[in-house]
């Protein structure tokens, strides 16, 4: 039976027919299973919702009781049986909590990756490779010009610049879930121990990750921190503080930025960033093509951001590559951004 | 080649100028010679390699990667130079086939100047594989000569001021004198050696440079301080003749004189003239287009000095001689100038006319009543005025007359590049005219012009979503969107063309308001355009 005629894209998103699932659905439905709590994948309002422990965590912060109706924690490895088909959550290495969806029924197994990356992060499990029949990638960074560069290189910007400007507050512009904590913690890792200040948006993912037992250091508020004590120090806000009336009580603050679409210049401008930090939780080029040649699936699909390459890609190794075009994951490789709701995706 | 590809990184973000100083300073003092002279070339515009021409770039790495990705991503990035410093492919970690070390700035400059036409594709692809991304991406702006970081020749010029604790017009003095990579200067300027001893007579003097007159500043000028000139629409240059010997410089101080032996050929003289090169017949100025064919040539055809011919019509003098003019008052300088003219009665070189007036009504007047082709409005400067280096804020004033404007019809937008490679920014607009053929009844559009300025970003929002809603055709970057939206375009003369479809060409198109609330069918027709052509 061909894999497309079980798992099903469709207005809602991917269904799984003989389990009656969605997984990520962008509208309610009645039974969601959700790869991670970035707001593109994780949505309020389903009535039975199956994700990790961390990810139902996430959820509950975000959205109180519109979270869902029946919540159901499956860890890493846990197998569930719905409807006759097998499901079980394996790492993502995306955030915390993120889960590839690994499928597998009448003998077929698909994958489902959600959001991931390859390299190590300190705040997150690392991507657990799980060979199958298709592979269905994330392709936010499928272009062969998103390398990005090592994680140190990126926080070593970071302090040469704090170093260079002792009359200035460094103010980074971060996503709330996720990449806060990772630009903290790889700070942290880099022998950085002065106190941190984030903005009050950035306070209960912190504090949920540390339940989580990720170690983050002293965090302070920035808010309300006298304007000079800032001079010199490191400031973590979400992004759309950085050209925000909000940084006014910050003195003469140097815009940064980490994203991993800082590698292309112009997206760094338009975001007003004068010091890019190419620091992203997703897979980029490299890491895309490395893992569609080591899951050895035959068959892959590619969800959403620059399909067409990736696709072309799969196609130039003999594979069968085919684009979803799942609505509800923006067009044109990331204009989406530009909106309030997106703030904490596609980094 | 590191710090320079830092250096370079951090001023293309770096908007303030303050903070672009400091960059510039501490490189200047942190980085070695020769590596640093070169810098500073690179960053007024004063390296240029014949063999890296983009074309190249572009052939070396269509031997490398997929054509297909390649393309794809070019249309992502926006930008050639950086698609192929991002694109490149890594070079396997493990393989001693591999990379050689990364080059440094000196060995990059020096060895690419040397290099013929065979060689330099086979060092540029080395230094390719020895580079990271921004180290590619800072070889290739500065092997295709475009760095563009928003750097001017004259702030890296006060950069170095501040690096001798100098001034910035003891730099002008010497600058034309100097070559890369500057050693001499930079000893100066760090006090290892005394000032550089250069040849002043056939260098180029900084010009001094005009400020747009604000009209309701008039009332409180007195016009008998004033002398007026036409401002000619041709470009500005400055003849340095002495010795035997004659340059030309472009307003910017680079030396366009080959390309003009006609003019040139005359030059026997020992004076520094500031004035306007254009193309004249029988004493009748020719279209800044006539001007054009003239520009950048590197041969010159018989053909082109008889049908362009070139000619100087000079408004200032800086040197007679050995005397340096420069502190005289306008007016003296103006008396030399008239003396030197009739005794020398130079070829091919005339005097630009003061113009008559005694109250600015008549000047106005004066200035509306110009729609000549080679008339771009009026000059204004101070009979007292020394002639200073720069723009300095009240002896000189240009004063352009006012902009042609018409209603024309959206017909195609094309995305921008680089910071507007997501918006719809470029657009071709259209007047209407009767449709041509046998049969044919009605109006169609026909294009008439392109501008991509004018508006502001809120604007480019709003004209990039109504772009998308109401596009009939896409090809490639373009769409087609249907008429229903009139831009009223501001431009400053219109020519016939052959180029066109519609036979017209505008000059300096720029949008001047978008008429959101003007119905298309209102917009203006091809036969008003026509009416205004010159000439």
């Amino acid at each position: 039976m061909k894999p497309e005629s079980w798992l099903k894209v469709t207005p809602r998103g991917l269904y799984c027919e003989p389990g009656d699932f969605y997984i990520d659905p962008h509208r309610p439905v009645g039974r969601a299973v959700v790869t991670h709590g970035h707001g593109d994948h994780a949505r309020p309002g389903n009535r039975a919702v199956l994700a990790t422990p961390e990810t139902l965590a996430i959820m509950r912060k975000r959205y109180g009781v519109e979270a869902g109706g029946k919540l159901d924690e499956a860890r890493y490895g846990e197998r569930r049986e719905i409807g006759g088909v097998s499901l079980r959550f394996l790492p993502a290495g995306h955030v915390l909590g993120s889960a590839q969806v690994v499928l597998e029924w009448q003998g077929c197994r698909i994958v489902v990756s959600g959001d991931y990356k390859r390299r190590p992060d300190p705040t997150c499990a690392p991507f657990e490779v799980c060979p199958c029949d298709v592979f269905v990638t994330e392709a936010t960074f499928g272009l062969p010009v998103f390398r990005h560069p090592p994680d140190s290189e990126e926080i070593a910007k970071l302090l040469t610049a704090q170093a260079q400007f002792p009359e200035r507050a460094i103010l980074v512009g971060v996503y709330a879930l996720g990449k806060a904590q990772r630009v903290i913690a790889l700070l942290r890792r880099a022998g950085y121990q002065r106190p941190l200040y984030i903005h009050g948006a950035l306070q209960g993912l912190c504090d949920l990750y540390r339940d989580f037992g990720v170690e983050l250091g002293e965090l302070r508020p920035a808010t309300g921190a006298a304007k000079k004590a800032l001079a010199g120090e490191i400031v973590l806000a979400p992004p759309s503080s950085l050209t925000d009336r909000w940084s006014r009580r910050l003195p003469d603050p140097l815009p940064a930025m980490a994203s991993g679409w800082m590698r292309v210049r112009a997206r760094a401008r338009q975001r007003g960033a004068e010091l890019p930090l190419i620091l992203s939780d997703h897979a980029d080029w490299d890491e895309l093509t490395q893992t569609i040649r080591e899951v050895g699936a035959p068959e892959v699909w590619v969800t959403h951001g620059n399909e067409e390459a990736l696709v072309h890609y799969a196609n130039s190794l003999g594979l069968r590559g085919r684009a979803l075009a799942l609505i509800g994951r923006g067009d044109e490789g990331g204009e989406e951004e530009q909106g309030g709701v997106q703030e904490e995706l596609e980094t | 080649m590191k710090r320079f590809a830092e250096l370079l990184d951090r001023l293309s973000y770096t908007p303030a100028r303050n903070a672009k100083l400091t960059l510039l300073t501490d490189y200047f003092r942190a980085a070695p010679d020769p590596d640093r002279g070169y810098a500073l070339a690179a960053l007024t515009g004063g390296l240029g390699f014949a063999g890296a021409k983009p074309a190249m770039i572009r052939g070396l790495v269509e031997q490398r990667v997929d054509s297909k990705l390649f393309r794809w991503s070019y249309d992502y990035v926006g930008d050639m130079a950086e698609t192929v410093a991002l694109i490149w492919p890594p070079q396997a970690e493990d393989g001693d086939a591999g990379a050689g070390h990364p080059p440094g700035l000196a060995e990059v400059v020096e060895q690419l100047s040397r290099a013929g036409r065979v060689e330099a594709p086979r060092l540029v692809a080395g230094w390719l594989d020895a580079l990271d991304a921004d180290g590619r991406w800072a070889l290739l702006k500065l092997i295709t000569g475009g760095l563009r970081v928003g750097v001017s020749a004259r702030l890296a010029k006060t950069a170095l001021a501040r690096l001798g604790e100098v001034s910035l017009e003891e730099i002008e003095e010497v600058w034309h004198g100097m070559a890369p990579p500057f050693v001499a200067l930079f000893a100066w300027l760090e006090g290892h050696a005394p000032p550089p001893q250069i040849d002043l007579r056939r260098a180029f003097r900084p010009l001094m440079l005009a400020n747009p007159l604000d009209e309701a500043e008039l009332a409180r000028l007195d016009p008998a301080d004033f002398r007026a000139e036409w401002k000619w629409d041709g470009i500005r240059v400055q003849l340095a003749a002495g010795g035997g010997e004659a340059r030309l410089f472009s307003r910017s101080g680079d030396e366009i004189g080959a390309a003009f032996p006609d003019l040139m050929a005359g030059v026997a003289f020992d004076v520094v003239l500031d004035g306007e090169l254009l193309v004249a017949r029988e004493g009748e100025i020719a279209p800044f287009n006539d001007l054009q064919q003239r520009l950048n040539r590197k041969k010159v055809t018989a053909k082109m000095l008889a049908d362009y011919p070139a000619q100087l019509r000079a408004y200032d003098i800086l040197f007679d001689g050995e005397d340096d003019l420069r502190p005289l008052p306008f007016d003296a300088r103006r008396a030399r100038l008239e003396a030197w003219h009739a005794q020398e009665r130079p070829v091919r070189i005339d005097l630009s006319p003061l113009l008559d007036f005694s109250a600015w009504d008549e000047l106005h007047a004066l200035r509306n009543s110009a729609r000549e082709n080679a008339i771009e409005g009026l000059m204004l400067k101070r009979g007292d005025s020394p002639y200073v280096a720069g723009r300095p804020k009240g002896p000189w004033f240009k004063w352009k007359r006012d902009a042609l404007t018409l209603d024309t019809v959206l017909m195609y937008a094309q995305r921008g590049h680089g910071k507007r490679s997501s918006l719809y920014s470029d657009y071709t607009f259209g007047a209407w005219r009767a449709k041509e053929g046998e049969g044919e009844a009605g109006e169609e559009l026909v294009p008439v012009g392109k501008a991509y300025f004018g508006f502001t970003d809120e604007e480019l929002l709003q004209l990039d979503k109504w772009i998308r809603a109401n596009t009939t055709e896409r090809f490639g970057p373009v769409r087609a969107v249907r008429a229903g939206l009139v831009f009223e375009v501001a431009f400053d003369a219109v020519q016939r063309s052959t180029r066109h479809k519609s036979g017209v060409a505008l000059r300096f198109p720029r949008i001047h308001r978008i008429r959101w609330d003007k119905p298309a069918e209102e917009a203006d027709r091809l036969e008003s355009l026509e009416k205004l052509i010159e000439g």
